[in-house]
């Protein structure tokens, strides 16, 4: 008996010792990729090298609409797919869509599997070490959501009120540092959040400026009051570390692009029908690159 | 506003992508099934081989690709492989590859335990009776296993297909990613649509999954 259980500790740990050496073995060559270039790794391909394959690869949501999803004719749609058909078009290439969920999205540009992430990629110093990020072509505040008839329209009104979280976002960060003085009620849960809101269990409730403007569109009685605060997260193209050829002609395309507020008419056709009136497209929408 | 729900299903292709998606959970979970069976078969009996050497490579396999989540497998397959040596897989193979090797090592686990539930009397019998080894391994030992295998096989084989829903996470596009798709390019305007979606999914995994019941229920009886 105890000596099964020995040798069940030693392949455990020699398992463990495998799993884990893998798994470091990914980590190392990703560092590796920055510094040296010899690295076997799944080499990007340039600009040149996609307009001779002529077809280019990007990686969209298929599911989260308006940003990225398929519509009843099995067709890709969306904000990003928008700019995703504009730059296929630019460089005068086919296009093929690959669907990616948040989980994968870095592995994805990281391995160069696609050419160009456009998945609604927030750009963070984490995802910045492992992918190149393009100039910014939108950006995400906080938004606060409350009732009408006790609408919140000013930060200051929300002194001594109560005011819904969910756990882990940037809004209850925001709030805890510079308002310290609204009683912060904290949730696990999208879901639990929403309903304590409906309940009246809290008098506003705040998180992205996108969720919440979608939000209050499909639940009458609320408005978003307050749909720009805080500081601008920043949702750019991404590609290969490395792939420099591609990245400056992003950069290119959309400062070029920002000339004709190319993303003011793709908010028109593919957010505004969502968010209606609700929403000011300048809080949203990033032209040239320049966020201000 | 039910009625609404329900006519999500039938817009457009929608209906027809379901089904497509079913195709794919199916076909790819087919394919690792097949190849696992033999496979595995294989691994049972080298399991049971009464060698220290065998036996140290078969456990470390085994409990290697039992404490990996298939999703971490997936991710090594798709994305490890690309980045470590610059092989460039595609999706569906490396979906492949992975039930595979997991399908190998439960299947083989599987096998081993009805092999070696074969009692002691069962070989003692056969010998006395003047068969030879291979003649007990083929008249007495197989038969006896193989009644065995089939419940625990239908199950590994309906819990693959079941489990073929990771898939999205490398890119493939299968029946219930179909389904949130279409679920999400609803939501604004048919919020309900989502009740409908997934009970259809549901019956489509049943539908799937049914046939392979009814055939193992036959096989069984046949060979009782």
């Amino acid at each position: 008996m105890k000596r099964n259980l020995i040798t069940k500790f030693i392949t455990l740990a020699l398992s463990t010792l495998l799993l884990t050496g893998s798994l470091a073995g990914c980590g190392t060559q990703t560092t590796n990729n920055e510094g040296q270039p010899e690295a076997p790794s799944v080499s990007y391909r340039t600009v040149d090298e996609i307009k001779e394959s002529g077809k280019i690869v990007i990686g969209v949501f298929s599911d989260k609409a308006p940003f990225g999803y398929i519509d009843e004719n099995g067709k890709y749609q969306g904000y990003d797919v928008y700019f995703a058909e504009r730059i296929a078009k630019d460089l005068g290439v086919d296009i093929e869509y690959v669907s990616t969920d948040p989980a994968s999205r870095v592995e994805y540009a990281a391995t160069g599997k696609v050419d160009i992430i456009l998945a609604n990629f927030t750009v963070t110093e984490e995802r910045a070490q492992q992918v190149d990020f393009a100039l910014p072509y939108m950006k995400v505040k906080l938004g606060v959501v409350s009732p009408d008839n006790a609408l919140i329209t000013d930060i200051e009104q929300l002194n001594g009120k109560n005011l819904i979280v969910v756990k882990g976002t940037t809004a209850e960060t925001y709030f805890t540092e510079n308002y310290p003085e609204v009683n912060l009620q904290k949730y696990d849960e999208y879901a639990d959040a929403y309903n304590a809101l409906l309940d009246g269990r809290g008098d506003a409730f705040s998180t992205d400026n996108t969720e919440v403007l979608a939000w209050a569109i499909s639940n009458p009685g609320f408005t978003v009051g307050i749909d720009a605060l805080g500081n601008a997260d920043t949702i750019a193209p991404a590609v290969q570390k490395g792939n420099s050829t591609l990245l400056e002609w992003l950069n290119d395309e959309i400062v070029s692009l920002g000339a004709e507020k190319f993303f003011h008419a793709d908010y028109e056709e593919t957010l505004a029908p969502v968010y209606g009136e609700a929403a000011n497209p300048d809080s949203l929408v990033v032209e040239g690159g320049k966020v201000d | 506003m039910q009625d609404s729900g329900i006519s999500v299903l039938f817009m457009g292709s929608n209906f027809l992508r379901l089904l497509e998606g079913l195709w794919v959970t199916v076909r790819i979970s087919l394919i690792s099934v097949i190849l696992s069976i033999p496979l595995g078969i294989l691994f049972g009996m080298f399991m049971t081989l009464k060698n220290p050497f065998s036996k140290v490579i078969s456990r470390i396999y085994l409990e290697f690709i039992r404490i990996m989540p298939q999703l971490v497998l997936l991710f090594i397959a798709y994305f490890g492989v690309t980045r470590a040596f610059g092989w460039n897989l595609s999706a569906e193979l490396s979906a492949v590859i992975v039930f595979t090797l997991w399908g190998t090592a439960e299947m083989g686990d599987l096998v081993r335990g009805a092999l070696i539930s074969i009692p002691k009397h069962q070989y003692d019998s056969a010998e006395a009776l003047g068969m030879t080894k291979m003649q007990t391994f083929v008249y007495v030992v197989v038969p006896q296993t193989m009644r065995r295998l089939i419940p625990l096989t239908i199950n590994l084989t309906t819990r693959m297909i079941k489990t073929t829903s990771l898939v999205v996470l490398i890119g493939i596009t299968e029946v219930l990613k179909v389904g949130k798709q279409i679920i999400d390019a609803n939501r604004f305007d048919y919020p309900t649509a989502a009740l409908w979606v997934y009970g259809v999914v549901f019956l489509l995994y049943f539908l799937a999954c049914w046939p392979i019941s009814i055939l193992a229920k036959r096989l069984e009886k046949r060979w009782r």
